[in-house]
C-alpha cells in the first residue's frame, strides 16, 4: 500500500481510538455514544443471535431490487431519450433540477397512495437512483466518438451490430459510473424511507432502537450499515477506476 | 533508379463530382466540393493537399461511399459506388478510431471476426499484420497504454488484415509530432509496396505529400477543386530520406505556389491573396 | 431565441407533470391523491395562513444556519485539503465514502447529542451540505493550471494579489457548483430532520398531514418545497453558467 494509504488508515484508527478513549474515560456520556469496541461487540452478538437478520436481509434485498430496476430502466430510458433529440432538449431542465428537489417530500404521498408496505420504499429507491442512470447513459452515448459511426460503415455493420459492438462498449465506462451512482442512491433512498416510516426493515429497526433507548442495538446496526455501504462503494469505485484507467479516461 | 510505373488501368474514379451540404434550420447550404474529376491508377500513391476546410475529407468520404455525391459518378473497380462502402476499400481516419475496450490483437481481428473468417486464418493474418506494423510485443496491450502513433498503427493493422485493394488515409498522422510523422510515412510506404494497394492520402502537410506520393492533387479553398496535379516521379523504392533530395524542395515549392493564395482565403485574408 | 426555447421546455415539463399528477389521481382515487386544481386552490389558502408562515419560517431559519455552517466548514476543509496536498490525498477517499453514506441513519446520534432542538436539525442539515462543498472546493484548487501560477510569478504579483486576482477567479466556477449542490443537500438534510423528529417546520407539516390523512395539505406543502428548490436551483445554475462562460 502507498504511504498515503497507510497515513489514511492511521488517521481513521486514531479517530476511532480517540472516540473509544473519550467514551471509556467518561468524556462522552454512555447514553449518547457507546465505545466503538462495544458497537462491534454488539453487532457480532446481534448477527449471531439472528434476531434481526430477516430485517437486514429484507432491506438489502429491497436495495438490490431498486438498484436493478433503476439500472435497467434508466439505461433503457436513456437510450430512448438519446434517440429523440427534441424530447431530450425538453427534458434537460428537468434533469438539471431533479436532484435539487428533495424528492423525499413525496415519500408520504407514496405511502398514502400505496399503503405502508414495501412498494413505496422500492419506489423511493428507484426515484432517487434512476435519474442518475439516465443521465449517465445520455452522457455515455454523447461521448461515443463520431468516427465510430464511420468505422461501422466501413465494416458494413447494421444499426443493431453498431449499437451492440461499438456504441455500447464505447459508452461502457460512463454506464458503469451510472450503475455505481444508482447503487449508492438506491441505498440512501431505501434506508431513509425505512427510517422515516416503514413497516419493517433495517432503517425501522434502528429508528425503533432509538425510541427504546437501546443504544447497543442502534449503534450495532449503524455500524453494519456504515460497513456495508463503505465496502460496496469502495468495490464499485475500484471497478470504476479500473475501467476508466484501462480506457485512459481521466481518473477522478 | 527505376521510375515507378503504376498500372495504367483506372482503379477508382470520380467524374464531375460535387457535394453540397443542404442547409439546416435556416442556415445556407454549403457547397463543399467540386466539380472534381479524378482517376486513380491501380497501384499508385496519390495525395490530396489543400487548405483546411477545402473539402478534402468530403472527397475521401464520397470515394469511400461514406457520403453520397450530390452530383456526378463515383466508381471503384468499374462499379458505381452507391451509399455503401464497397468490399476492398479500407479507411484509416484522422481521429483515433482504435477501440479502447479491445486489446491491440482484438482490434486488429475485429473486421475478420465480423466476416466470419476461420479462426486459424484470423490468427495468421492478425499476427502477420501486427508483426508488419511492429506491434507484436503490444498484442495484449490496450490502446490507452499506447502512444498516439502506435494507436494509429493499430487502426492501420485493423484495415490491413482485410487486405483492401484501395486504402484511403484521412490525415492519419495529423495528430502526431513531426518526427513521428516522418517515420509513419516510411511505414505507409512499406505497406504500399508490400500490399500493392492503391493509396489515397489526404493531408495538409506539403512535405508529407511530396515525400510519399506518385502524384499530388492540390485543392483550392471551398468549394474544393483540383488546381493542379503534380507528378513527383519518385522511384517505387523510397523512404523519408527523400526529403533531402533536391527535387523534394522543388515539389513542395510548386505546391506552395499553388496553395498559398488558397490558404490565405481560408484564413479570411482574401484581399491580401488577391493583391 | 435559446432563452425562449428553454422557457418553452420548462413550461412543457410543468404541463406534463401536471397531467401525470392528474392521471395518477384518476388511477389511485381522490382520497389518496387530490387532483391538481383543488390542491392548488388549497395552496392559495394555505400559504397566507399564520400556521404555514410559522412553519415555513422555522424551516427557513434552520436552513439558513445549516447553510452557513455547510458553506463555512465546507470551504475551510476544501481550501485546506486543496492547498495541503498530503491532507487532500489522505482525506479525499474518506470524504467520498462519507458522501455516499446514507446519513439519515446517523440522525439518532445527533438527536442523542443535541436533543429535539434547533441545533440538532441545523447540525444534521450541515452534515449533508459540508461534503460536496469541501470536495468541489478541493478539486477546484487542485485543478488550477500550474501555468496560471507561473504567470502570476512572472507578473511579480504578491501573495495576496495572486490569491485575489488569480486563484479566486480561477476556482470560482467549480466552487459555485459545490455551493449549489451543498444548498440542495442542506435543504434535504433539514427536511429529513423535520420529517423524522420535530414539532415544527415544513417537513413536520408534511408528516403530520400524512398521519391525519390531510392529503391536500401534504401535497400542497410538497409543491411549495418543490417550487422553492427548483427556483433556487435555477438561480444558482444561472450564476454557474455565467461564470463558466467567462472562463
Amino acid at each position: 500500500m502507498s504511504r498515503v494509504g497507510w497515513i489514511r488508515i492511521a488517521v481513521i484508527a486514531i479517530a476511532i481510538a480517540l472516540l473509544e478513549a473519550s467514551c471509556r474515560l467518561g468524556l462522552i456520556d454512555h447514553r449518547v455514544v457507546i465505545p466503538p469496541s462495544e458497537m462491534a461487540d454488539a453487532l457480532v452478538h446481534l448477527l449471531i443471535s439472528g434476531q434481526d437478520n430477516d430485517q437486514i436481509l429484507r432491506t438489502f434485498g429491497i436495495v438490490v431490487l431498486a438498484a436493478v430496476i433503476s439500472a435497467i430502466g434508466g439505461f433503457a430510458l436513456g437510450v430512448i431519450i438519446h434517440a429523440l433529440p427534441r424530447v431530450r432538449q425538453s427534458l434537460d431542465p428537468f434533469f438539471a433540477t431533479y436532484y435539487a428537489v428533495p424528492i423525499f417530500i413525496f415519500y408520504p404521498v407514496m405511502i398514502v397512495i400505496f399503503g405502508l408496505s414495501a412498494i413505496p420504499i422500492v419506489l423511493m429507491g428507484v426515484a432517487t437512483a434512476i435519474v442518475a442512470m439516465i443521465i449517465a447513459t445520455l452522457n455515455g452515448l454523447d461521448r461515443v466518438p463520431q468516427v465510430l459511426t464511420k468505422v461501422a460503415c466501413v465494416h458494413r455493420m447494421g444499426r443493431i451490430a453498431t449499437a451492440l459492438l461499438l456504441k455500447l462498449p464505447a459508452a461502457a465506462p460512463h454506464l458503469f459510473t451510472g450503475l455505481k451512482l444508482a447503487v449508492s442512491y438506491a441505498f440512501i433512498g431505501v434506508i431513509a424511507s425505512e427510517f422515516i416510516l416503514a413497516p419493517a426493515g433495517l432503517g425501522r429497526v434502528i429508528s425503533d432502537a432509538y425510541t427504546d433507548f437501546d443504544n447497543r442495538k442502534m449503534y450495532a446496526l449503524m455500524l453494519l450499515l456504515i460497513i456495508v455501504a463503505t465496502v460496496v462503494n469502495m468495490f464499485l469505485h475500484a471497478v470504476d477506476q479500473h475501467l476508466a484507467e484501462r480506457r485512459g479516461i481521466g481518473k477522478a | 533508379m527505376s521510375v515507378a510505373v503504376p498500372g495504367e488501368d483506372i482503379h477508382a474514379s470520380l467524374s464531375d463530382v460535387t457535394r453540397v451540404y443542404p442547409g439546416v434550420a435556416g442556415t445556407p447550404a454549403v457547397h463543399a466540393l467540386g466539380p472534381v474529376d479524378l482517376k486513380l491508377k491501380r497501384g499508385e500513391f496519390f495525395a490530396v493537399v489543400g487548405p483546411s476546410g477545402c473539402g478534402k475529407t468530403t472527397l475521401l468520404e464520397v470515394l469511400a461511399g461514406l457520403q453520397q455525391a450530390t452530383a456526378g459518378t463515383v466508381t471503384f473497380e468499374g462499379r458505381p459506388i452507391a451509399g455503401k462502402v464497397p468490399d476492398g476499400i479500407g479507411v484509416v481516419f484522422q481521429e483515433d478510431a482504435s477501440f479502447p475496450w479491445l486489446t491491440v490483437w482484438d482490434n486488429a481481428a475485429f473486421g475478420l471476426r465480423r466476416n466470419g473468417v476461420d479462426p486459424a486464418k484470423i490468427r495468421r493474418r492478425v499476427d502477420d499484420a501486427l508483426a508488419f506494423m511492429g506491434l507484436t510485443d503490444f498484442a495484449r496491450a490496450y490502446p490507452a497504454q499506447l502512444s498516439g502513433g502506435m494507436r494509429q498503427r493499430v487502426c492501420i493493422s485493423r484495415t490491413l488484415v482485410l487486405q483492401p485493394r484501395l486504402i484511403l488515409l484521412d490525415e492519419p498522422f495529423g495528430a502526431l509530432d513531426a518526427q513521428t510523422r516522418l517515420l509513419m510515412g516510411d511505414e505507409v510506404l512499406r505497406l504500399w509496396r508490400r500490399t500493392g494497394a492503391t493509396i489515397l492520402l489526404i493531408t495538409h502537410a506539403l512535405d508529407e505529400a511530396a515525400m510519399l506520393s506518385d502524384r499530388i492533387g492540390a485543392m483550392s479553398a471551398r468549394p474544393g477543386r483540383f488546381m493542379e496535379i503534380v507528378a513527383t516521379g519518385w522511384p517505387r523504392e523510397r523512404d523519408s530520406k527523400i526529403v533531402s533530395d533536391a527535387g523534394f524542395g522543388e515539389i513542395t515549392g510548386r505546391l506552395w505556389d499553388n496553395l498559398r493564395g488558397e490558404s490565405m482565403k481560408s484564413l479570411g485574408h482574401s484581399g491580401v491573396a488577391a493583391g | 431565441m435559446i432563452a425562449t426555447n428553454r422557457a418553452a421546455d420548462t413550461v412543457i415539463i410543468l404541463i406534463v407533470l401536471l397531467l401525470a399528477w392528474q392521471a395518477l389521481h384518476q388511477i389511485v382515487g381522490a382520497t389518496a391523491l387530490p387532483s391538481p386544481v383543488p390542491t392548488l386552490a388549497y395552496l392559495a389558502k394555505l400559504v397566507p395562513s399564520e400556521r404555514f408562515a410559522e412553519n415555513a419560517w422555522a424551516t427557513l431559519v434552520c436552513f439558513f444556519y445549516a447553510l452557513i455552517l455547510s458553506y463555512g466548514i465546507g470551504l475551510a476543509i476544501g481550501v485546506w485539503m486543496g492547498v495541503h496536498r498530503l491532507s487532500g490525498a489522505v482525506g479525499e477517499p474518506i470524504l467520498i465514502s462519507l458522501y455516499t453514506l446514507p446519513k439519515v441513519t446517523l440522525y439518532p446520534v445527533v438527536l442523542l447529542i443535541f436533543g429535539l432542538s434547533l441545533s440538532g436539525r441545523v447540525t444534521f442539515g450541515a452534515m449533508h451540505g459540508v461534503l460536496p462543498v469541501a470536495l468541489l472546493t478541493m478539486s477546484a484548487i487542485r485543478n488550477i493550471p500550474p501555468v496560471y501560477l507561473k504567470s502570476a510569478r512572472t507578473l511579480h504579483l504578491s501573495r495576496w494579489q495572486t490569491i485575489l486576482t488569480v486563484l479566486f477567479p480561477a476556482t470560482l466556477p467549480e466552487v459555485v457548483v459545490g455551493l449549489r449542490i451543498g444548498f440542495t443537500l442542506t435543504l434535504l438534510g433539514v427536511l429529513l430532520a423535520e420529517m423524522f423528529a420535530a414539532k415544527q417546520g415544513l417537513g413536520f407539516l408534511i408528516i403530520n398531514a400524512m398521519q391525519l390523512l390531510q392529503t391536500e395539505e401534504m401535497v400542497a406543502v410538497a409543491v411549495v418545497l418543490f417550487a422553492f428548490a427548483a427556483v433556487a436551483n435555477a438561480l444558482l445554475l444561472w450564476i454557474e453558467h455565467r461564470l463558466h462562460r467567462r472562463v
